[in-house]
């Protein structure tokens, strides 16, 4: 009750219709024009004034080269939410949102724009009670990173006053190599303290991703197996149907291993793998996730336990497509993997020997996102020869994408007079079901944000960590022959499956 | 796909809705609950669509139990189930029967929806109107672990709160107190803002809508001051106001979507605080299935002590100050210890 000083009496733990609304705060999008603002960052936003999530007089201030009037940039937002926003348009929601929609037109050296910058969040200080709390969120290409976070620094905006805040959102790539992540952690870190800033991993967003805590710590049933005696590897696959697209400037000399592996195979990884945290207390778990992390070890012999490929010109699910070399703005020389499948093994009691394999790639069989963990084979099969012929290890898939959900495969008889065991898998589809009303990755990212919860972003010490894991891979392939070739539309080069069948293993076909 | 079945009983509908799903080819079912409408045929058919459309958040099996009005003696003695089975695109995302009880089977219902409920998973009963008076002793409403009652669609919505608080067990719920959780969490919100003592409270509505009556008497309860309830045109709740030590919280709300907050020391904004539909309604209600223990602090906290509404209406325009009159008495200690009882 009312008891508490200080405390809101009409704010009680027990009472759970009450959602987490933001306090008064701003976001301030830089890039605004590009693609993610438009398809996901603005749909969100509108999403989260949709369920009412969002305070009263949330403010959006667009940053970009564009010559717009605030009216050009409500209409832009106004397109963008209608065509791709998840809850249904409504006239009062926008109205609400419109209110508080600001536009400034400069480029990141001018020294103008961001003083206008400063000048707008004044003005919706007073206009809207955002209360001084702005978050930056960088939508811009890795080059213009230094410069926009120096500006901030430069002008003032990323001073913290006392009872507001200001925070830094940031997209990946965090770096390229262990090195150069350190030299943006410190840059950000000279202007935000860590604690304010938010480097963006959508994945951690998803539902899906967030069910993985749910399903190891909330359950009793897969905690005695989740462990080297039962479990015999790990899976966890990421595969894109599309090429590089229109990203050649990017992609080219990044790779596939570390556009991928390095943040969200490696972030999918250490949530499958850690220990139970003491809490869900970002510092608990932050804990746990680096602990996994650093017992991370690599194969001895990097040549025949990592695997990269370039996709080739194919006909892939009936269109014809070109290979990396030829796609536009492509060196034909170049050594880009846009395949990576590597080994690791985690060096703690409960995983020693258990090895975990990640693999990634562009123009594959199609797109999924899934961590299967393959059980060890029962010890002793009192079947006749030739019954359980058809029986493969008994595993437990949890589908990231499409289609969320989690798989249980087992052995079951074959109905008919003989006993026959094959494999049959028992669903639960998350997808199916929930798709329409589980918010989007983006939605509870920019919430968390706006609220200071760092659980769903990975810290600097987790990416240092995991350049750490794959800079040695990356030397390796520098140094050591070239790309594999597979067909696009395929399932990766042969090699990959070499790799596996060593260990008397192969992939599972997602 | 809809299969209708005539003079049947429960089992021939479990083997009936087993082989549609086979037929449709979906031999595994990922439906979470099962929601129990207890309607008659004219409310059936928007209940059933409500239902529908928040199965897609929760995909459940959904049973329509319409009890049928027998005209004459013959009739009465012609204990009949008539049941109706969709399954696939028909059915939003789960399956549904309607049954249709003819005579005395009526009286009987239970009877028939036990052996339809899924297996293991929770039971939710809702009457879209004229609930029973104890919805927990109700047999349909015995196999529920949550009772949704509407008091909205009441005759005498006032009474039927006092009602709804003398029966409380835990696990009711209703509608009217689901439609007011964005005014609620705007409230919390602005305090949040503000943290300030409130010493008074006025909340305008229409009238004979049992929502500003529960808003009232959540803030009475919660903030230990009077609270008065004050009469307009609508649509629903159209103000509230907070008087604080520093200055007033107005939340105004003429037209039933677009609101404005305005606080003392504050720039008014807009908020979108749209009535909502009934399938929303339904979906937030059927999120969590454990019992709401500040509604029952509310409903319990008694709608006469609120002291009847006086005709007014200028909280809105925050013009002209309301002194409050018909008071309701702090009941912080014991609404406290009520709920500490509750536990």
């Amino acid at each position: 009750m009312s008891g508490v000083p200080g405390a809101n009496p009409l704010r009680d733990a027990q009472d759970r219709r009450l959602p987490r609304i933001a306090g008064p705060s701003g976001l301030v999008i830089f890039g605004v024009t590009g693609d993610l603002s438009r398809k996901k960052l603005m749909p969100a936003v509108y999403d989260l004034a949709n369920r009412g999530l969002l305070p009263p007089g949330f403010s959006l201030i667009g940053f970009a080269r564009r010559d717009w009037e605030d009216e050009d940039f409500a209409q832009v937002v106004h397109d963008a939410v209608k065509e791709h926003s998840r809850t249904p348009f409504r006239e009062e929601v926008w109205q609400q949102l419109s209110q508080g929609m600001r536009f400034v037109q400069g480029n990141f050296d001018d020294d103008d724009a961001f003083e206008t910058l400063r000048s707008t969040i004044e003005e919706l200080d007073k206009a809207q009670g955002t209360g001084g709390n702005f978050a930056f969120y960088l939508s811009v290409p890795p080059k213009f990173f230094p410069k926009v976070v120096q500006q901030l620094k430069k002008h003032g905006l990323a001073d913290q006053k006392e009872g507001s805040w200001r925070r830094a959102v940031i997209e990946k790539p965090f770096g390229h190599d262990l090195g150069s992540a350190q030299e943006l952690n410190q840059l950000v870190h000279d202007v935000f303290p860590p604690n304010e800033v938010f480097r963006i991993d959508h994945y951690l967003g998803k539902e899906t991703v967030q069910n993985i805590l749910a399903l190891r710590f909330a359950n009793t049933m897969w905690e005695p197996i989740w462990n080297r005696s039962y479990v015999d590897h790990v899976q966890i696959t990421m595969a894109e149907d599309i090429g590089i697209g229109g990203r050649a400037g990017y992609y080219d000399g990044i790779g596939a291993a570390r556009d991928v592996i390095q943040n969200h195979l490696l972030q999918l990884l250490a949530l499958t793998a850690m220990e139970e945290p003491g809490s869900f207390h970002p510092k608990a778990l932050v804990a746990e996730k680096l602990k996994v992390l650093t017992a991370v070890e690599l194969p001895e012999d990097l040549g025949s336990h990592t695997v990269r490929g370039q996709y080739t010109h194919a006909w892939q699910g009936g269109q014809e497509v070109p290979g990396y070399l030829e796609e536009d703005g492509i060196d034909p020389k170049s050594k880009t993997d846009t395949f990576a499948a590597i080994k690791l093994t985690i060096n703690n009691r409960r995983w020693a020997g258990v090895p975990f394999y990640l693999r990634t790639g562009k123009r594959l069989g199609r797109r999924v996102t899934e961590i299967a963990v393959v059980f060890k084979r029962a010890p002793y099969l009192p079947f006749e020869s030739g019954a359980t012929e058809e029986l493969g290890g008994n595993a437990l898939v949890i589908r990231v994408q499409p289609d969320e959900g989690v798989t249980v495969r087992f052995g079951s008889k074959v109905p008919g007079t003989s006993m026959e065991v094959r494999d049959v898998t028992m669903d639960f589809a998350y997808g199916e079901s929930f798709t329409e009303s589980s918010p989007e990755a983006y939605e509870r990212l920019i919430l968390d944000v706006l609220l200071g919860d760092a659980n769903l972003f990975p810290r600097h010490q987790e990416v240092e960590l995991s350049w750490n894991i794959l800079d040695p891979i990356e030397e390796y392939w520098d140094k050591h022959g070239k790309p594999a070739r597979y067909a696009a539309g395929t399932w990766g080069p042969a090699e990959a499956d070499d790799m596996l069948a060593r260990d008397g293993r192969s992939w599972r076909r997602p | 796909m809809k299969i209708d079945l005539t003079e049947t009983t429960s089992s021939k509908i479990n083997q009936a809705l087993i082989s549609a799903r086979r037929d449709i080819g979906s031999p595994a079912v990922g439906m979470v609950l099962t929601l129990v409408i207890v309607t008659d045929e004219e409310n059936a058919y928007d209940a059933l669509k409500a239902a529908n459309d928040s199965s897609r958040e929760h995909p459940s099996r959904i049973i329509v139990v319409i009890k049928r009005v027998s005209r004459s003696p013959r009739a009465r003695r012609d204990a009949r189930l008539d049941a109706e089975i969709r399954v696939g695109s028909d059915a939003g995302s789960g399956e549904t029967v309607v049954l249709r009880l003819h005579g005395e089977l009526a009286n009987h219902a239970q009877s028939v929806v036990l052996p339809l409920l899924l297996p293991d998973a929770p039971v939710v009963a809702w009457w879209p109107e004229d609930a029973p008076a104890d919805p927990a002793k109700d047999p349909l409403g015995a196999l529920a672990q949550r009772r949704i009652t509407d008091t909205y669609s009441a005759e005498h919505p006032l009474d039927e709160l006092s009602v709804r608080a003398a029966t409380y067990r835990p696990g009711d719920t209703d509608l009217a107190w689901t439609r007011i959780t964005p005014w609620r969490s705007m409230l919390a919100a602005a305090l949040d803002q503000q943290p300030a003592q409130v010493i008074s409270a006025t909340v305008e509505g229409e009238s004979d809508n049992p929502s500003c009556e529960l808003l009232a008497m959540w803030l009475a309860d919660r903030l230990g001051v009077p609270v008065e309830r004050t009469l307009s045109g609508g649509p629903g709740l159209t103000a509230v106001r907070l008087e604080t030590k520093n200055g007033v919280i107005v939340l105004d709300r003429p037209d039933g979507s677009l609101a404005t907050l305005c606080m003392a020391g504050q720039p008014d904004r807009a908020v979108a605080l749209k009535r909502r539909e009934t399938a929303e309604l339904l979906a937030e209600e059927l999120r969590r299935l454990d019992p709401d223990n500040i509604y029952e602090s509310t409903v319990k906290f008694g709608v006469e002590r609120l002291g009847g509404p006086t005709e007014a209406s200028s909280v809105g325009s925050g013009q002209k100050r309301q002194e409050p009159a018909g008071a309701a008495a702090p009941a912080a200690k014991k609404a406290a210890a009520k709920k500490a009882a509750s536990k």
